[in-house]
């Protein structure tokens, strides 16, 4: 009896447990990536015990790659020799981990699943619960292959209605936050339904709990159906909402919302496009773990083909993995890129974080498909961040402001 | 008794933190990383025993640990906030930065003022005044009472939050 997160640690500790109650639980993966994996390591190495599986523990490189400075090189070597001392062999230098590790099959209906990234909950897609954990609790996973977790309370987002064309579940996701604000998740799990939901693909599905953590939430979760078994080919255990009690539930009605924009400095500053559309943009990012999957970069392209970006915009694209580099390429969308006079970057977290492929100067506004606009995020703390989905980013791109999709195709 | 820092809300740990300044694990040069571009004289002019304030959701959005450690670093007694982010929040208890939660003190208290936190019971005094924080419970104050989250592993491993039955 409860909700999705309830329902999966009732199953996983073989008692009936409901939000408020603090578990210490087994989980099914535990991983970090190349600049929080490091302080994991530091706090593992104080247990002084081996790992607990190294089956189920993955180190990613991503938020630096291929390294760009000797401190990062590193951190990588670190990783890399950790890896080997202890027989983890999953050392995955193939793009996000929030893509790779889905596209890999750690995450299935069911399951729990912890990371060393706030973005952790983008797993919940599969109808698992994920969450992002510090350095320290991953070490600590990885040498007991346990954590505590707090079962959260709920909030309940049914959406219902057809988005018009040009609207992305990026867009929900933002008037979403636009209705709550930042914290109005705040230590609770957030679960997407309703029709709209229930058609979306698994791309869609992944944006909106990776997204989910920007207002607050320790997970993001969408209810295993037919579209999610179809991707685990069959793998996870069927898990269902029963008579749940959501402490909120939010009705959205898809067919009203016009593309959205998170404006600098907040991720809840959020304004239909028609509010700040002609904003010059001095970079557009398509990528990251939010939008840089296949469908995202097939929208991109689509729009992109036989035009060219505008020369005032450096546009930077980041296929969010290798797989999806490689579907982008046999379907000719990285010739389409570099004929639009696009930068099409390697697989990783690209320039999100401020640290390469396009770091932003003082003055500069950028517009991202990512999922951060604080102050400095990208750069600069004096450079402006605008947050919208990846038909947004491509009609920008194009113009070198800020464009209605509707208004280029 | 130390002197205020005062932040606003929605301190992100990039802004704690930036992340082109986090590639590293050495904690001296996480010390000087500390608000290096949001509050560039903080580091130089941080005396142990100072107490961060600030308001809503401090240390939000990426779960980075190098945040709360270079506060640590810089030996901040305490960060009193209206409210923490999650991942902070247990980044902070894991590695023993005392965080102390409080509605109050925010409007009560300026940058340089005195102020005084018990880490234990929550209670602030500044100005003469006092104000009642929210004290740690639960997990948070299991672990407080190892010092950190791997000494608490270390000493009992998970049976000292399953024998507690924290809540």
């Amino acid at each position: 009896m409860g909700t999705l997160a309830e329902e999966i640690f009732t199953q996983r500790l073989g008692r009936e447990v409901h939000a408020g109650e603090t578990v210490v639980a087994d989980v099914d993966f535990a991983f970090a990536h190349d600049v929080t994996g490091p302080l994991a390591i530091k706090a593992f190495e104080q247990l002084d015990q081996p790992v607990w599986d190294p089956a189920r523990i993955a180190f990613t490189f991503d938020h630096v790659m291929p390294a760009n400075t000797v401190a990062a090189a590193e951190l990588h070597r670190q990783i890399r020799e950790f890896c080997a001392a202890q027989g983890v062999t999953n050392v995955l230098a193939e793009g996000i981990c929030h893509q790779v590790l889905v596209e890999k099959g750690i995450a299935v209906p069911g399951g729990i699943v912890v990371g060393a990234d706030s973005h952790s909950t983008t797993y919940g897609a599969m109808g698992c619960f994920a969450t992002g954990l510090g350095s320290t609790d991953i070490g600590v996973t990885f040498a007991t292959g346990r954590t505590w977790f707090r079962i959260p309370e709920t909030v309940r987002v049914n959406v219902n209605g057809e988005p018009a064309p040009g609207v992305q579940a990026k867009d929900i996701a933002l008037h979403v936050i636009r209705q709550v604000g930042a914290e109005g998740a705040d230590y609770m799990a957030v679960e997407w339904g309703g029709e709209t939901v229930s058609a979306m693909a698994m791309d869609e599905r992944l944006t909106l709990c990776n997204l989910s953590v920007d207002f607050g939430g320790k997970a993001g979760m969408v209810e295993p159906d037919a579209t999610t078994f179809a991707y685990t080919g069959g793998r996870g255990r069927e898990v269902h909402v029963s008579n749940p009690r959501y402490i909120r539930t939010l009705e959205v009605d898809a067919s009203a919302i016009r593309p959205q924009v998170a404006v600098h400095p907040a991720i809840d500053n959020v304004r239909d496009i028609d509010d700040v559309a002609g904003t010059p943009l001095d970079e557009v990012f398509i990528g990251s773990c939010t939008n840089g999957r296949l469908s995202d970069l097939a929208l991109a392209a689509a729009m992109f083909e036989g035009r060219e970006v505008s020369p005032r915009t450096r546009t930077v694209i980041v296929p969010s993995s290798r797989r999806v580099y490689l579907d982008t390429l046999e379907r000719g969308y990285i010739e389409t890129f570099a004929r639009a006079g696009a930068l099409v970057m390697n697989p990783g977290c690209g320039p999100c974080l401020g640290r390469q492929h396009g770091v932003l100067g003082p003055g500069e506004n950028a517009l991202s498909t990512s999922n951060r606009n604080y102050p400095g995020r990208m750069g600069s703390p004096e450079a402006r961040i605008f947050l919208a989905s990846p038909a947004v980013a491509a009609a920008s791109a194009l113009r070198g402001a800020i464009t209605d999709p509707a208004e280029v195709n | 008794m130390g002197r205020v820092y005062k932040f606003g809300s929605g301190i992100s740990t990039d802004a704690i933190m930036p992340g082109r300044y986090n590639v590293t694990t050495d904690f001296d040069s996480l010390r000087k990383g500390c608000f290096i571009e949001a509050r560039p004289d903080f580091v130089a002019t941080v005396q142990p025993g100072d107490i961060i304030v600030a308001g809503r959701n401090f240390g939000c959005g990426s779960s980075r640990e190098h945040a709360p450690l270079s506060i640590k670093q810089n030996g901040i007694a305490c960060v009193v906030a209206q409210g923490f982010a999650r991942i902070f929040t247990r980044n902070a208890t894991n590695i023993g930065l005392p965080i102390i939660r409080c509605a109050e003190v925010y409007d009560a208290v300026q940058e340089g003022d005195e102020m005084t936190v018990d880490i234990r019971t929550g209670v602030i005094t500044s100005g003469g005044r006092t104000f009642a924080g929210e004290a740690p419970s639960g997990v948070a104050l299991t672990i407080m009472e190892y010092g950190s989250l791997i000494e608490m592993i270390k000493a009992r491993g998970w049976a000292a939050l399953e024998e507690a039955n924290v809540s």
